[in-house]
């Protein structure tokens, strides 16, 4: 008996179990965070949206299927549309695009062969010549092979193409991105600041339902190419009410999802959960009062807001899973540096990846979790 | 590519919650869609003694007890479809004459001579430093001009850049391709470009960039778009021809042999065959990647034996006979628009007559004597006039006054175009993204105030507007 149960305690790892004594790295409780709209209410009350949306009803969503809501209307709304990538056609490894083959037809939702330069490529000649191209990479640690058709191509067509008017606008590139837990080396990238680098293309990490609805609206409705990333832990974790109507989110714009006067964190994607978390035990703990940011469009990025907001508070933490050097992180510190210099009490941090790999074992030393930026946050405030 | 570990399905993890654990359906045995025919067959199991395969990536191979390897020199070499000879005499004596209008010959031949003749004065231009770069497409004018005569006007192309003759003969004039060259204010690309890199919205050809292959695949998308398109088009008809507007439509694409082997030529020959893309992919194998010839480019039968093994209907032609580069071109844009849609590959065979570009001495990987050789040998112009002059239709005195036009309208647009302004500098910002950005005007700012606080130190004055080129257009 004995035997038998020391062996079963072994072959459970526990993986989804927190240190006994713990306080911060708790696992993050999605459905209680204030950074989802639990209630129709919540949700409809949120002023970027439009009046008749706010007016109409909601449902409960994922995050997955808030981007197939999404892309189903986007196929209901517009012939031009086309969704194509590896899987798709059968709904998608990660869900996203159930049903759409059935209801929309295999000629506007289909299976590609399995070749990621293809899929750009064949993307942006479709857009180039009117359509709008919904093309998806199964997994972001897998857009490298494409990256010559995103680079070269898509972010320059328009400007090379001058008076000719001639661009792959209505493009846009859907990948799951980010740690999972246990994707390792090739199923947890975030190489968004490899996309932040590039003229010509915008780059958009939702953090939420609502968000994946309404800016993947927006990056379908741009007439400049999108790369569009979808965390995909949050795929089934992050549950909110999404209005039913369609609607779009500003791209380039971020949005204060917390006001506060001493601090402000700026961050996008799944670390904003951890984020508030530790501004939660920070606020207690220090008395502090912190502001927090969602870039939401990491590129062209809402310079003006972030400035505004340091400005005020003086300080600046920027959180982010990718790996710290030359990261999203590092861009925003040297703008906040160079416009907000006279203003700053402490050297802007940043809380993000480490330099090195997501090592299978090791994912959970590796992305920005509430201890590392709690203690950020009372490295600011003490300096 | 790629091995696609489900990890994300066997594996719990630490931070996630029980609830997001992505659960994998499994597979269906059969493809939900049927674009292809090929799939039908794809749920039947391996029949119980059965001569041939069954099984899903291979329908109906038959099985065999002999242990041998397909030779790849076992097979003949593709054969090469030619209408004329070297002497402009037709072949084959029973087909009778091409088919093609004597003004409309004429004009093939005046296209192809004008680039010939512009390929000349702007390569010595950019040898005397008035041009920064160049590239001449000479013994290469057939095979553009042959293939974009057969095309509907309609039809869309994505071009390399060695296909100054598809530009002509849609309809590029000298002071087109001039104010390109010399990227002034006329210049639809804005002065954003390298010489000999064309575009054109009114002639429906996309705008040429530098790296290799990369348009290959775009041609494919922008087919599947044409062939939506035109779906819900009912007026659009299959005839296609020149003159029609409401044909249907096919995507044009060239390359080089060198070009096929970039990964994207294998992308998209592969895509637009799954998707039934009406294109006509036209491969000019001129012999030379730059200083590599196509003994280190490929050990096949060339580009052309690789269609086949997409499943792609491909034909050779002698690229220095326009008569069979166009026919083979009309018969590919018909085929294309088959049964729905489909790709055809053409790969046209001729020479590198010239340099590679105004950057390359070809001299010092080939001999002289063999270029010598080829243009003595082989042209796709000398032919053409051989041919013409047989039938009466053009002789010497026809051919003087004709180079002496020609040459004389290219200079009097090469002034034209050397003379002309600059676009305005904020072009160097417009056009990154359709709207200019808040980034992008701070950076415009700054560049004002070192503009006029230096003013001695930048040269504004052939940029048009000077340094108010800088600001907003007014609406």
């Amino acid at each position: 008996m004995l035997g038998v149960r020391l062996l079963s305690k072994r072959a459970l790892r526990p993986y989804s179990t927190h240190p006994p004594n713990a306080r911060l790295n708790l696992p993050i409780d999605y459905a209680a965070t204030p950074l989802l709209a639990h209630a129709p209410k919540t949700c409809l009350s949120n002023p970027e949206l439009p009046h008749h949306v706010r007016d109409g009803k909601t449902s409960r969503l994922n995050l997955f299927q808030a981007v197939n809501a999404a892309l189903r209307h986007a196929l209901g709304s517009d012939e031009r549309v086309l969704v194509f990538g590896e899987d798709v056609a059968f709904g998608g490894v990660f869900r996203c695009s159930m049903g759409l083959a059935n209801d929309f037809g295999t000629e506007r939702v289909f299976n590609t062969p399995l070749s990621e330069q293809g899929i750009v490529g064949f993307a942006i000649g479709a857009a180039l010549e009117g359509m709008k191209p919904v093309a998806e990479i199964q997994f972001a640690d897998y857009v490298y092979p494409a990256f010559d058709q995103l680079v070269n191509e898509a972010a320059k067509v328009r400007y090379r193409a001058g008076s000719t008017d001639m661009h792959a606008g209505g493009l846009v590139v859907r990948m799951p991105m980010g740690g999972v837990g246990h994707g390792a080396l090739y199923h947890s990238q975030s190489p968004e600041s490899l996309f932040t680098h590039v003229p010509g293309l915008r780059v958009v990490i939702p953090r939420s339902p609502i968000q994946a609805k309404g800016l993947l609206l927006s990056a379908i409705a741009s007439p400049d190419p999108v790369i569009f990333m979808e965390p995909k832990i949050l795929y089934r974790a992050a549950v909110e009410q999404v209005p039913n109507e369609a609607y779009t989110l500003p791209l380039s714009k971020a949005e204060i999802l917390k006001e506060g006067k001493d601090v402000t964190i700026i961050s996008y994607g799944t670390p904003l959960y951890n984020c508030f978390s530790a501004i939660e035990a920070a606020e207690k703990d220090f008395g502090v009062s912190v502001e927090l940011i969602d870039l939401r469009t990491v590129y062209p990025w809402d310079r003006p807001a972030i400035l505004e907001s340091v400005k005020k508070t003086g300080r600046a933490i920027v959180v982010h899973e990718s790996m710290i050097n030359a990261g999203v992180g590092a861009e925003v510190a040297a703008t906040i540096q160079e416009g907000a210099f006279l203003r700053l009490e402490a050297p802007v941090q940043r809380v993000a990846g480490w330099s090195t790999h997501m090592g299978l074992a090791y994912e959970k030393f590796n992305i920005p979790d509430v201890v590392r930026i709690y203690d950020t946050i009372r490295k600011v405030i003490e300096y | 590519m790629f091995p696609r570990c489900r990890v994300l399905a066997s594996r719990r993890s630490s931070l996630p919650l029980r609830s997001q654990i992505i659960t994998e359906r499994p597979r269906p045995r059969v493809p939900v869609y049927n674009a292809s025919t090929r799939w039908t067959s794809g749920g039947v199991p391996q029949k119980l003694g059965s001569d041939r395969v069954h099984f899903p990536g291979a329908v109906n191979s038959k099985f065999t007890t002999t242990l041998s390897f397909d030779q790849p020199e076992s097979r003949p070499a593709m054969p090469t479809y030619r209408i004329l000879d070297q002497d402009g005499e037709v072949v084959d004596k029973e087909r009778g004459p091409p088919s093609v209008p004597d003004e409309e010959v004429l004009k093939w031949y005046t296209n192809m001579l004008t680039v010939s003749i512009m390929d000349l004065i702007m390569f010595e231009a950019q040898r005397q430093g008035r041009l920064s770069f160049y590239m001449v497409s000479a013994g290469e004018e057939g095979i553009a001009v042959g293939s974009a005569a057969a095309l509907h006007p309609d039809d869309v192309i994505f071009a390399q850049y060695r296909e100054a003759g598809v530009f002509a003969q849609r309809g590029f004039t000298l002071d087109d391709f001039m104010a390109q060259l010399f990227a002034n204010r006329h210049d639809p690309g804005l002065g954003r470009n390298m010489p000999v890199h064309y575009g054109s919205a009114a002639l429906h050809i996309h705008t040429i960039s530098s790296p290799l292959a990369t348009q290959i695949p775009h041609a494919a998308g922008a087919a599947y778009a044409l062939k939506q398109q035109d779906l819900h088009r009912p007026s659009a008809d299959a005839a296609g021809g020149a003159g029609e507007s409401a044909a249907r439509r096919v995507v044009a694409c060239y390359f080089g042999e060198g070009a096929a082997s970039e990964g994207d030529f294998h992308a998209a020959l592969n895509i637009a065959a799954t998707r039934g893309c009406p294109v006509v992919f036209v491969c000019r194998n001129n012999g030379f990647a730059i200083s590599t010839p196509t003994l280190e480019q490929y050990r096949g039968d060339g580009i052309a034996s690789r269609g086949l093994g997409y499943g792609i209907e491909t034909v050779r032609v002698d690229g220095n006979d326009v008569f069979a580069v166009h026919e083979a071109t009309l018969a590919a844009r018909a085929k294309a628009l088959e049964n729905g849609g489909r790709p055809i590959l053409l790969e046209a065979m001729s020479y590198r007559v010239s340099h590679h570009s105004t950057s390359d001495d070809s001299f010092a990987y080939r001999a002289r004597v063999e270029v010598e050789d080829w243009k003595r040998r082989d042209n796709p112009i000398t032919r053409l006039r051989k041919w013409l002059e047989a039938r009466g239709l053009w002789d010497e005195e026809r051919e003087t006054d004709a180079r002496a036009r020609i040459r004389k309208d290219v200079l009097a647009a090469f002034a034209r175009a050397e003379k002309e302004k600059r676009p305005p500098v904020r072009n160097l910002w417009e056009g990154v993204y359709a709207e200019v950005t808040e980034e992008a005007e701070a950076q415009i700012a700054e560049m004002k105030r070192l503009l006029e606080k230096y003013e001695a130190e930048y040269d504004l004055s052939e940029y048009e507007g000077g340094i108010a080129g800088l600001d907003r257009k007014k609406e």
